[in-house]
């Protein structure tokens, strides 16, 4: 053999390593990288989603009020699609040759070789229609979906509504939904959502590289089948929430009715409102630019984010705090001269009641007293330590549900800041003392609060002492299960036995002749409230009464505000009036309430006249522009915005003048 | 010689034939498994393209060992004769054949198709060897060297002319037989860097590759700058090399077709034409990553099967095979080559007769190359260039004339102890 003969490791070796060079590349592509073997898998494995029927939402009593109904998708398929008389189909479907291409196009662009949606929602009759001639549209085909039904139209923002869902909650949902599914945006259908949409079904179909379909994959080992949402019992009573929403018509407020022995929401009005089946169908975006641009505002959910003084609601509960501290007793009097001084400041009061005890102090909202009462609390530590009184005061505050959200079950619910002692050092520097914040001693100032809290203090009072967190859904699914946090009872600290002086003074502002609301009395039953009135500075003052019936065994406390509505007397008092009747006697008997019917009541417009027609404006209360004016004069202010119980409001006609 | 002839059965390399057929088995599996569908697929046709290749591979058997049984000195006497006949077929082609898919390269017999340039590679092999083995012979003056090259050329022009760059391009493995003859290796290493350089001319700027060029010349120059000769040497080296560079752009966007140009773009990665040139080897990648490991089954491969791969049962076989038998498929088939190939080229050397060397590594070299194209553009590191894979890949000629080649070998080498 030559020295050639060694050329023949050169080219052996080279053999070898190109060989190695395709193995490497080999382990590369199938066994180190997956991007290949899905690639794979979105060639040949799509998967046909079989959607279940979104779970049924009733009132308590199992009155439906959302359900399905079907309606009829057009689904295109680009690629199959035949030459055909386009016009028949544009003729059937109601569309013009332009939208037929422009639609057309958009569903090429989308995917030609996936179906797509070509016409939404068709009706019945459509569907009728196109069936008949289905087999002239090749690469066609109708698709069943359910959309929701609401046979009342009522809760529109209680029930919230359904939408396609949007990029940002693809992602946040980590790959349950597609584009073009729908998820609740709001309300209930929101925070329910995952009990509501059910499982969607899988079947995984293996498909050709001419895109027709070859059966499904592995037998069907992975397919599944589609489940429907659970049903949802609400805590609603469709009765009182269809009358008070007749009752809000053409006003700007809510209502919120909760059963005080279980914390399950009977009303959850809020004013001006929306018929949830606008929310639906081929109109829905054009409906729902409309609500959103409503100047009123439908889309604010006023019964958990409207904010006001609690004002009157405010008043029983100093005087719980107080009695379980023995700061007093149910008749230690106070003398109240029509005003209240401090220093050389006098602060007004509404009357002038000489002596009074709490039960004619709560009946007649007297402000010297609780002022008087305030300032005992403020000054029980001696006149240097107000600051740390404060802050222990505030403290129970809050186990009435103030300062912080209550935890209802529906999404977006606020709780405004309740001032600690610290809080005000930082706004007023280390000088200041009872007089700098009196107004809080009446429920003012700083104290703000959301309709549903004032309707949760009066579940409070009704209860002797504690609440159950209030909710809006009484059971998910065939068992009924609820959350526990639904069930647990959160107590305020303080005895039963303080409540009976504070009940007599509701009652009496109720039932008897120097009560606030004695026009309100519903005979034959011991409703126990008090009204209030919020100045507004935009116009008109609010109307507010918070109660609850009957006086034992209370079975509803409510709260209604009436933006614009004038003297707590004139209208929040006897909606409430009119909704607890209906709602204990299942019946109205026809009464006529400030020599008004219901009927009147109804009908009533006390929508506010905007001015330069701001839509952002905020036709609400002013509290947060008291709280600003008060940081430079504070007192004046706080008193002034003190408006609640003007003594008996006149028939409401007067009311209007005034 | 008598004595020879009657236990001739017993000098083949049988372990070289079960490769052979071991590989045969491969590709009418996995052709089966192209075809495949479950509903349609009860009975066995001779129609379908697997019933075919069964045919293909029985009478290429047929062929092999008829070859085994003819005399060995035959090939060596009438290589000049076949690479003739090879010549004569390869220009009837061209007034006769039939164009399929742009290439004029068959000659429809009946229902078959001749492919001559499958068939030129044993002619070219035959002549190269009979010349190479001829008495005297020095591979390393110019003389011998046009004569091989011209062997070689021509062939090569006539299949360019169909045009089939694929097969054309299957002659440079010729150039390995001739570096073992002891062509020098200087002229390879040359051959392969202007391939390499005007490679890079597309990646790189052609600025940034002169001044590389001029660095590395520079740096050669001073290591030898004792030495003027060599220092002119390298001098001329360099500037012939820029020059190349200029002339191999021009080429490049002038000469070759737009298709050409695209199939190297999308291999080198400059382009990404998912529906164009590159839609075969993105649909081959898919199926073969989609494999992993052990693969997802016989028969069960769902780019196979629901045909996303293009031509799978001809070029892009070895996708099936990377789909249903996964890497480990997949390392076995490239085992298989290699062993076979290492196995001729060691048998080469174990030859009395440089005629035998020779064709040995002839036919190395042609199945090597076929190989790592083949494999190469499945998995995208090479060109889309239309040659088959040996043994395996669908089709009568490619097959036919791999195992003659193979076969003619074995004989050569079962009479290694005789004289040719």
């Amino acid at each position: 053999m030559d020295q050639l003969f060694n050329r023949k490791y050169i080219i052996q070796g080279l053999f070898v390593l190109l060989a190695l060079i395709l193995l490497g590349r080999l382990f590369y592509i199938q066994v180190a990288s997956d991007k290949y073997f899905l690639d794979a898998n979105n060639n040949a494995l799509r998967k046909k989603f079989i959607y279940p029927a979104r779970g049924v939402i009733t009132d308590r009593k199992g009155k439906v009020l959302a359900q399905n109904q079907p309606t009829y998708d057009l689904m295109v398929t680009p690629n199959e699609v035949l030459p055909f008389d386009t016009l028949s189909l544009c003729n059937v479907i109601g569309i013009t040759m332009e939208d037929f291409r422009k639609k057309f196009h958009k569903a090429v662009v989308q995917s030609r070789y996936q179906s797509s949606i070509f016409q939404k929602l068709l009706s019945v009759q459509t569907y009728a229609m196109l069936q008949e001639r289905m087999a002239n549209y090749k690469g066609f085909e109708v698709q069943k979906r359910t959309i929701r039904y609401y046979p009342d139209s009522i809760g529109g923002q209680l029930l919230g509504y359904i939408k396609e869902v949007s990029q940002a909650e693809i992602e946040r949902h980590h790959g349950y939904y597609k584009p073009g599914d729908y998820i609740g945006k709001s309300g209930i259908e929101r925070q329910y959502e995952t009990d509501l949409r059910g499982t969607k079904g899988v079947r995984n179909m293996l498909y050709n590289v001419r895109n027709v379909a070859q059966g499904s994959y592995a037998d069907g080992k992975f397919d599944s089948l589609a489940i429907a949402g659970e049903q949802l019992t609400t805590t609603i009573d469709v009765e009182i929430q269809k009358l008070g929403e007749q009752l809000l018509n053409n006003k700007v407020g809510s209502i919120v009715a909760i059963e005080p022995a279980t914390g399950e929401v009977l009303a959850f009005v809020s004013s001006p409102g929306y018929d949830p089946n606008l929310m639906v169908g081929s109109e829905s975006g054009n409906n729902y630019m409309k609500i959103f641009s409503n100047p009123y505002r439908p889309f604010f959910i006023r019964p958990i984010k409207g904010r006001y003084s609690p004002g009157s609601a405010f008043k029983p509960l100093s005087a719980l705090i107080a009695l379980q501290e023995g700061l007093v007793n149910e008749n230690t009097t106070f003398n109240c001269p029509g005003y209240y001084q401090v220093g050389k400041t006098r602060f007004k009061c509404e009357h002038v009641d000489g002596n009074i005890a709490l039960r004619r102090g709560i009946a007649r909202s007297c402000n010297t007293y609780f002022w008087n009462l305030f300032v005992k609390e403020m000054t029980k530590k001696g006149r240097k330590n107000q600051h740390k009184a404060y802050d222990e005061w505030q403290e129970k505050v809050r186990k009435f549900g103030i300062g912080d959200t209550l935890g209802i079950d529906y999404p977006g619910e606020r709780g405004y800041k309740l001032f600690t002692a610290e809080d005000y050092t930082q706004r007023y520097s280390k000088y200041w003392s009872y007089g700098t914040i009196l107004s809080v001693g009446i429920g003012q100032g700083e104290i703000t609060t959301t309709p549903l809290q004032m309707a949760n203090i009066m579940a409070i009072i009704a209860n002797k002492g504690y609440y159950i967190k209030p909710h809006l859904v009484k059971g998910i699914g065939n068992d009924k299960h609820i959350d526990p946090k639904y069930k647990e009872k959160h107590y305020v600290g303080v005895d039963a036995k303080h409540f009976g002086p504070v009940i007599d003074g509701m009652q009496d502002a109720v039932n008897s002749p120097i009560g606030t609301a004695r026009e309100s009395m519903i005979p034959n039953i011991l409703m126990c409230g008090k009204t209030g009135t919020v100045q507004n500075t935009h116009g008109k003052n609010h109307s507010v009464f918070i109660g609850f019936a009957p006086r034992d065994n209370p079975k509803i406390a409510i709260a209604v505000i009436v933006e614009n509505g004038g003297y707590g007397g004139a209208y929040a008092a006897p909606i409430a009036s009119f909704i607890t009747e209906k709602y204990l006697t299942d019946s109205l008997k026809g009464r006529r309430i400030n020599g008004a019917t219901i009927e009147q009541y109804k009908a009533d417009n006390l929508l506010p006249v905007l001015k330069d027609k701001l839509p952002k404006q905020k036709p609400k209360v002013d509290t947060s522009k008291v709280d600003t004016a008060k940081k430079t004069v504070p007192l004046k202010t706080a008193v002034a915005t003190n408006q609640f119980n003007k003594t008996a409001v006149a028939p409401k006609n007067n009311a209007a003048t005034e | 010689m008598q004595q020879q002839n009657n236990r001739f059965f017993f000098n083949v390399d049988w372990i070289t034939i079960l490769i052979y057929m071991a590989l045969c088995a491969v590709g009418f599996v996995n052709i089966f498994s192209v075809q495949y569908k479950p509903d349609i697929s009860d009975t066995f046709s001779f129609s379908a393209e697997y019933g075919k290749q069964l045919i293909f591979i029985i009478t290429g058997l047929v062929l092999g060992l008829s070859i085994l049984l003819l005399d060995a000195k035959f090939f060596s006497v009438f290589a000049p004769i076949v690479y003739g006949i090879t010549v004569i077929l390869l220009i009837a082609v061209l007034v006769v054949g039939r164009n399929v898919g742009g290439n004029q390269a068959w000659i429809p017999i009946g229902s078959f198709r001749l492919q001559p340039s499958e068939f030129a590679k044993f002619g070219t092999a035959l002549l190269l060897a009979r010349y190479i083995s001829s008495f005297n012979i020095k591979l390393n003056s110019l003389k011998p060297i046009l004569i091989c090259a011209a062997i070689i050329l021509l062939p090569m022009a006539l299949i360019k002319l169909q045009p089939d760059d694929g097969s054309m391009l299957v002659f440079l493995s010729f150039m390995f037989p001739l570096y073992r003859e002891g062509l020098p290796g200087n002229l390879l290493i040359i051959f392969w860097g202007a391939a390499l350089l005007f490679i890079l001319n597309l990646f790189v700027s052609t600025s940034i590759l002169i001044i590389s060029i001029l660095i590395i010349g520079g740096i050669f120059a001073y290591a030898h700058r004792k030495k003027v000769r060599k220092m002119i040497n390298i001098g001329i080296i360099v500037i012939i090399a820029i020059c190349y560079l200029f002339i191999g752009k021009y080429l490049f966007d002038n000469v070759l077709k737009p298709h050409q140009r695209t199939r190297i773009e999308v291999t080198l990665g400059l382009k990404t034409d998912n529906r164009g040139a590159g839609y075969n080897v993105v649909q081959s990648k898919i199926a073969i990553g989609a494999g992993q490991l052990t693969g997802r089954g016989y028969l069960e491969g769902t780019q196979t099967k629901y045909d996303y791969v293009p031509a799978q049962s001809t070029d892009f076989i070895f996708s099936t095979i990377g789909e249903e038998w996964g890497f480990i498929g997949c390392f076995v088939v490239i085992g298989l080559y290699c062993f076979l190939l290492l196995r001729i080229i060691n048998m080469a050397e174990r030859q009395r007769s440089v005629f035998s060397r020779v064709y040995g590594y002839s036919i190395a070299c042609i199945f090597f190359f076929h190989v790592f194209i083949n494999i190469g553009m499945t998995i995208g590191i090479m060109p889309v260039i239309g040659i088959p894979l040996p043994f395996i890949s669908y089709g009568g000629s490619s097959l036919w004339s791999f195992t003659i080649l193979l076969f003619i070998f074995l004989k050569l080498d079962s009479n290694r102890m005789g004289f040719i």
